[in-house]
């Protein structure tokens, strides 16, 4: 393999990382506040892309604006799953809660399939990022490029959010104490809604960005890469934004490395994630950057 | 904990004249009922309609399936996502030893079948339980690792596990003709087949529970640490549980290839085991006849509900078919079902022929012993 197709290897690895982590980051802060593994995740992203298809082809909006808007409305509809599904269910078994999540995932790929059919349709892809660029001897195309430099700032404001502002801290203290983080009178409700805002938010841009990769969407894309990614939190430490940012990286580049050194497992490739996934659980469950909890009789 | 009191209680009490009559009772009228279930079997393989039959045994596979993942769940407590898993490894095994050599010859005509397979072939009930035994060893090799984990994080593992399997399946050319799946399975699963499996999942299931050995599963699910204590074995018996669920789970998938006559990876993913967690949590964990009665009632609204899926002519206006509605509506039960009615249809409680029994014959039927105090369920 020449050092320039290892480059091109990694840009391509890089860009795949970091869509699994944009997804990874609203699974990851989800369960660090709420302790659910918020099932339906990948059908937000599905929805955030659907909606981006909605704005572009059926209401002719430039597509700048059709992605702002799928934005907004996607995190209305994990703030709407959140209220109608999580929220009844603060007290229950998590178990209970893990069900219901898993009940409304089916709700809304389902839904989807009604509303837009099961048949992939093609997603218009801006002429931008139809471009390749060359850098030096690597040729990368535009989009490879959008979708490492939107995750990098993303995860940057993100980051920033929470470590520098008030809204941050109390998310950063219920992950840390839900009970105590209540009596110090931070508004649990609004605390939740702002995570499921900022974490369907980040999914709707991750759906968005892989419907421009692979220009379509259908109802079922964001199953896989919705598990994949609760796979990379899960790597990266569950509850930890760095470690679901690592984690998508890391198991970005290890799909797109393992094709491209063994092309013959190339049908394999769908299924190094779970197999981290079995690893990781029972080698270090607490992943990479987790931190270590005690069970308490 | 409640579970072992309730077990000592009886135990005491057991010998008593009334009991001993009531045991014997209970056992005629358990296999009057059974004789009776047989009879409706053989009247209903031999008159009534071909489709009826078929949607019949849909829901007595749903059955099997549901008692199965009832064990490992509402039993034990393990929150298992990998039912589908087992159901592929039991029904690709099962198909490729009940499939004739010339019809394997047919399907596996972009890459030939592995040469140990192309020619063994064997009777259904063997073909069936070695489906259902291999399911069990992989559930075995699976859970010893898994089941170490708790709640969520052992129903992501479990259902890695079953992505794992698909993606073997879809790769496996020479085994398992990869995405192509096998066609031309013989359609051996009539309804005495399928009704014989799920009265034997039923019985076996509601035995389980009067032995120290399901009692000690219940002492797990109620709380894991105190069943410690006083001296259970957790991974034995979580493996256990387990891999008994697995089986049925792989006898299920068995009969299920031998019902549609062709498998393949597709049938096998999350909605697969979406069906079977939806019967067991509205039938109500742990509870046996909810279970059968919400696998039936599946299997049958999942037939009846056809209608809004098909393109509806309305006079003038035609509508056309949406398919994905019923999935839609068994979602929103599953969602409340999980919002409202936590318990599902019979919580943890059995349907009881001790009341009729008593009206019946009052002497002979001691009194139901008090309820044992509910424990907390997770």
């Amino acid at each position: 393999m020449t050092l320039a197709l290892f480059l091109q290897h990694l840009a391509n690895g890089i860009s795949l990382g970091s869509l699994y982590a944009l997804v990874a980051i609203g699974y990851t802060m989800v369960y660090g506040i709420l302790r659910l593994i918020n099932f339906a995740h990948g059908n937000i992203f599905t929805a955030g892309a659907y909606l981006a298809f909605v704005g572009v082809a059926l209401l002719q909006l430039s597509w700048g604006a059709a992605y702002v808007m799928a934005i907004v409305l996607t995190a209305a509809l994990g703030v709407l799953v959140e209220r109608v599904a999580y929220k009844p269910l603060r007290d229950a078994p998590r178990i209970s809660v893990l069900i219901s999540a898993i009940a409304v995932s089916f709700l809304l790929e389902n839904l989807m399939v009604i509303i837009f059919g099961g048949r992939p349709k093609s997603f218009f892809r801006p002429p931008v990022f139809d471009q390749v660029m060359d850098i030096g001897s690597v040729k990368v195309p535009t989009v490879t490029f959008a979708i490492i430099a939107a995750s990098a700032v993303l995860v940057i404001a993100l980051s920033y959010m929470l470590y520098r502002t008030k809204p941050g801290l109390a998310m950063r203290a219920l992950s840390s104490d839900f009970d105590t983080a209540r009596l110090m009178a931070i508004d649990v409700d609004k605390t939740v809604a702002l995570t499921f805002v900022v974490g369907s938010s980040l999914a709707a841009v991750g759906g968005i960005l892989w419907a421009i990769k692979f220009p379509q969407v259908n109802p079922f894309m964001g199953g896989l890469p919705g598990l994949k990614a609760f796979v990379a939190a899960v790597l990266g430490g569950i509850g930890n934004v760095q470690g679901a940012t690592i984690g998508g990286l890391m198991l970005g580049l290890a799909e797109v490395l393992l094709v491209a050194v063994f092309p013959a497992f190339s049908g394999y490739r769908d299924a190094i994630a779970f197999v981290a996934l079995i690893l990781i659980l029972l080698w270090k469950p607490t992943g990479i950057l987790g931190q270590e909890g005690r069970v308490k009789v | 904990m409640s579970a072992i009191a309730g077990k000592s209680a009886s135990a005491v009490s057991a010998k008593t004249p009334a009991r001993v009559a009531d045991g014997r009772l209970r056992i005629l009228v358990y296999i009057l009922i059974l004789a009776l279930l047989a009879v409706a079997v053989i009247w209903a393989q031999g008159s009534l309609d071909p489709y009826k039959r078929r949607v019949l045994s849909v829901g007595a596979i749903n059955v099997t399936l549901a008692v199965g993942l009832n064990i490992i769940y509402g039993y034990t407590g393990q929150f298992s996502l990998g039912h589908a898993g087992f159901m592929a490894i039991g029904a690709y095994t099962s198909a490729l030893l009940t499939m004739s050599p010339a019809q394997k010859a047919a399907n596996f005509f972009i890459i030939p079948i592995h040469p140990l397979l192309a020619n063994v072939r064997l009777p259904f009930l063997p073909a069936v339980l070695i489906g259902g035994l291999l399911a069990a060893v992989f559930a075995v090799l699976i859970g010893i690792p898994v089941l170490r984990l708790r709640d969520d994080y052992l129903g992501m593992a479990t259902l890695g596990f079953s992505e794992i399997v698909r993606v073997l399946i879809n790769n496996m050319q020479s085994i398992t003709n990869g995405s192509l799946g096998l066609k031309g399975i013989p359609e051996y699963a009539n309804m005495y087949w399928t009704f014989g499996w799920a009265a034997f999942s039923v019985i076996f299931a509601m035995r389980l529970a009067k032995t120290s050995f399901g009692r000690a599963f219940m002492a797990i699910r109620e709380d894991d640490i105190a069943a410690e204590a006083v001296g259970i074995d957790l991974t034995h018996h979580k493996v256990e549980a387990f891999a008994i669920g697995a089986f049925f789970a792989g006898v299920g998938g068995a009969l299920l290839g031998h019902w549609s006559s062709a498998v393949d990876p597709k049938m096998f993913t999350m909605a697969a085991t979406f069906q079977v967690l939806t019967i067991v949590v509205a039938g109500g964990l742990g509870s046996i006849t909810g279970t059968v009665i919400m696998a039936f009632a599946y299997a049958i609204a999942m037939e009846a509900l056809r209608f809004i899926e098909a393109p509806m002519n309305l006079g003038i206006i035609r509508i056309p078919g949406i398919p994905g509605m019923r999935m839609v509506l068994f979602s929103v039960l599953l969602l409340v079902v999980i919002l409202r009615f936590r318990q599902g249809l019979m919580g943890q409680r059995e349907l009881s022929i001790d009341p009729i029994l008593r009206r019946i014959w009052p002497r002979c039927v001691a009194e139901a012993p008090a309820e044992a105090p509910k424990g907390v369920r997770g």
